[in-house]
């Protein structure tokens, strides 16, 4: 569960401040599945960043998990991002002179797991993803849409509580991007809580819950579907 | 993370640049080849003249006129210095633990024989030289135990002076004329070889007084003492002050053991090696600066897959850690490289020339491995703490 108490973060550009999160409140509960959209600046990133602990606000509290992270020091963000955060970027975000399962290896390797467990649990994460034929490609020799399912697979390989997405089907053609979706779509089914950054309507869309922002502010919080 | 993770991830990027780590590292390998390879000659020098030096045994000491070791005021009656005479060299005989006493003038004279002449050097000494110095007669005999200021006029033949005199033919009991006085030869020795670099077989052997006169001096050069090998040294250097200072009524006169002589040339030796290892020392210096280089150039190239460590996981310590270690790597990978290049040259030196003294030194192939190693992480601090200091988040979105 992340719970945003009258979060804000400013950034100063040039003379001005800007109020990227202007006093935002927000809970979230475990196994959601939420689209964040809004225009350009509006401050979606930021709150992505924010959850995800990439990044830490101006004032005002981050719960996670019922733990005060809002003033965590270096070292035990990094633990935190580790242990209870998955990220997803637009641009994957693979290191090209890893293969894939190295790749999707390298968050167990800096949490210092033995080599036999980590090579078994990438494997079975591969698998999940679909690229258990693609294990030791690198990076150059797969296709977008490919990428990015390694990278979801070293998103959840440390099996973290929350999938972190921002614009994931960016860089992808419409088809790849669909495939992306429905792996995350699973993967959230399974229990994890998603949270998919997006300015297409269409994937907005399929969320069950809707946040929409405006100026550093959230102006909409609309939930569909089946509960 | 695992020790050998980080080993195995720093190599990895090591390797993906392969031309690049290894220009990087051949500055480090130049630096300690320069090393490994001018302290080897530098200690094979050592060596070579410690073994010129101890090859006529090491229980000798030379006693010379003048005294060198100690300043300060002396009285003044004893401010002139009496010549070492024949006499002083004869009483050392009965020293304490004295085996042999032999008195040495030596000088550069011409000599002629059988119409031909050749300047040679002319070693005026005792007649116990031959024994004290292990100096062997190929022909006739060495110099005949005369009383010493009465010696009769009888030379003996270094090796090389036979050959450039006589040719092969049998030169006994011939004349020859030294600086217009005539000898009569007794004897030839066998070869002796070098010693740095003086020919002591281009030599002709008088009796010691001979040579005072030869050469007009009023005192010898020098006394050579051979002592009983398992002797103290320090009771024979007493003994023999002892009775020349009686003889002379005070120290105008120095003693040096043959440990002293050591002592002198191996600090000699020893300010050269550490002279060529810090030139060699600069050229790491210099392999330390094109590591700070292109570590820098790596934290810049690599800022989007800094940022990506971080948002999995990686504190700023392991991305410090992990940039440290490559910079160490590139160092230590040159520097095994350097050593390699090193020893191989080394060993073709000896291989083609075997008289070329050159010998590795443990001391200096670690000390040059450790300081390259060093140098490594030096010149990775700053880019590692720059690569550290980046924000997770302006790290991935750079472009």
């Amino acid at each position: 569960m992340m719970r945003l108490e009258q979060v804000c973060r400013d950034f100063q550009v040039g003379d001005q401040v800007v109020h990227a999160l202007d006093h935002v409140d927000l809970v979230i509960q475990a196994g959601e599945y939420i689209s964040v959209m809004g225009p350009s600046g509006s401050g979606k990133s930021t709150l992505l960043n924010l959850l995800g602990l990439l990044d830490r606000p101006t004032s005002g509290t981050y719960w996670l998990s019922d733990k005060d992270v809002s003033a965590l020091g270096d070292s035990e963000l990094a633990e935190q991002r580790q242990r209870n955060i998955g990220f997803i970027f637009q641009s994957f975000h693979l290191l090209p002179r890893l293969s894939a399962l190295e790749n999707v290896e390298l968050p167990l390797v800096l949490a210092g797991a033995p080599p036999k467990e980590r090579r078994a649990r990438a494997r079975e994460v591969l698998d999940a993803v679909g690229l258990s034929a693609r294990l030791d490609h690198r990076p150059d020799q797969l296709s977008g849409g490919e990428r990015q399912r390694v990278a979801i697979g070293r998103a959840i390989v440390m099996r973290p509580g929350v999938l972190l997405a921002d614009e994931p089907t960016g860089n992808l053609d419409s088809k790849s991007g669909d495939e992306v979706i429905e792996i995350i779509e699973q993967l959230n089914r399974d229990g994890i809580s998603l949270l998919v950054v997006t300015h297409d309507p269409d994937i907005g869309g399929r969320a069950r819950r809707h946040l929409v922002m405006h100026d550093g502010r959230i102006v909409g919080d609309e939930r569909t579907g089946l509960q | 993370m695992l020790a050998r993770d980080i080993a195995r991830f720093t190599l990895r990027s090591v390797v993906s640049h392969r031309m690049r780590s290894g220009l990087t590292a051949l500055g480090i390998a130049v630096g300690v080849t320069a090393v490994v390879l001018l302290t080897s000659i530098g200690e094979g020098l050592n060596r070579y003249v410690v073994e010129q030096f101890t090859q006529f045994g090491t229980s000798t000491l030379a006693i010379n006129p003048g005294k060198a070791t100690t300043f300060g005021i002396s009285p003044g009656v004893l401010n002139s210095v009496r010549p070492l005479s024949l006499e002083d060299a004869e009483a050392l005989e009965r020293a304490p633990y004295v085996l042999h006493s032999v008195p040495a003038v030596s000088g550069s004279a011409s000599v002629e024989a059988r119409g031909r002449e050749r300047t040679v050097n002319v070693f005026s000494v005792g007649p116990e030289f031959d024994q004290a110095f292990k100096f062997n007669v190929r022909l006739g005999s060495f110099l005949p135990p005369d009383e010493l200021d009465r010696p009769r006029a009888v030379a003996v033949l270094g090796a090389t002076a036979y050959e450039e005199l006589f040719g092969t033919t049998n030169p006994l009991n011939d004349r020859i004329r030294i600086g217009g006085d005539r000898y009569r030869v007794i004897g030839v020795m066998e070869p002796k070889g070098d010693m740095l670099g003086i020919d002591l077989d281009d030599t002709v052997y008088i009796p010691a007084a001979s040579g005072l006169m030869l050469f007009n001096r009023e005192g010898l050069h020098e006394i050579d003492i051979l002592y009983e090998e398992t002797a103290p040294v320090d009771e024979v250097v007493a003994g023999i002050s002892r009775i020349l200072m009686a003889r002379h009524g005070g120290e105008d006169f120095t003693i040096t053991t043959q440990q002293q002589m050591l002592d002198v040339l191996g600090s000699i030796l020893d300010v050269l090696t550490i002279g060529v290892a810090a030139l060699g020392g600069i050229s790491l210096l210099v392999g330390g600066v094109g590591i700070f280089t292109i570590m820098t150039i790596a934290v810049r190239e690599r800022t989007k897959e800094i940022g990506l460590l971080r948002a999995v996981g990686a504190a700023r310590t392991r991305i410090s850690q992990l940039f440290l270690g490559e910079a160490m790597l590139l160092a230590g990978v040159g520097g095994i490289a350097g050593l390699a290049v090193g020893f191989a040259i080394v060993a073709a030196v000896t291989l083609a020339f075997p008289a070329m003294p050159a010998r590795i030194s443990p001391l200096y192939v670690v000390l040059s491995e450790a300081t390259a190693v060093l140098i490594g992480l030096i010149a990775g601090l700053l880019p590692a703490h720059k690569a550290a200091g980046l924000e997770p988040l302006e790290a991935l979105r750079t472009e």
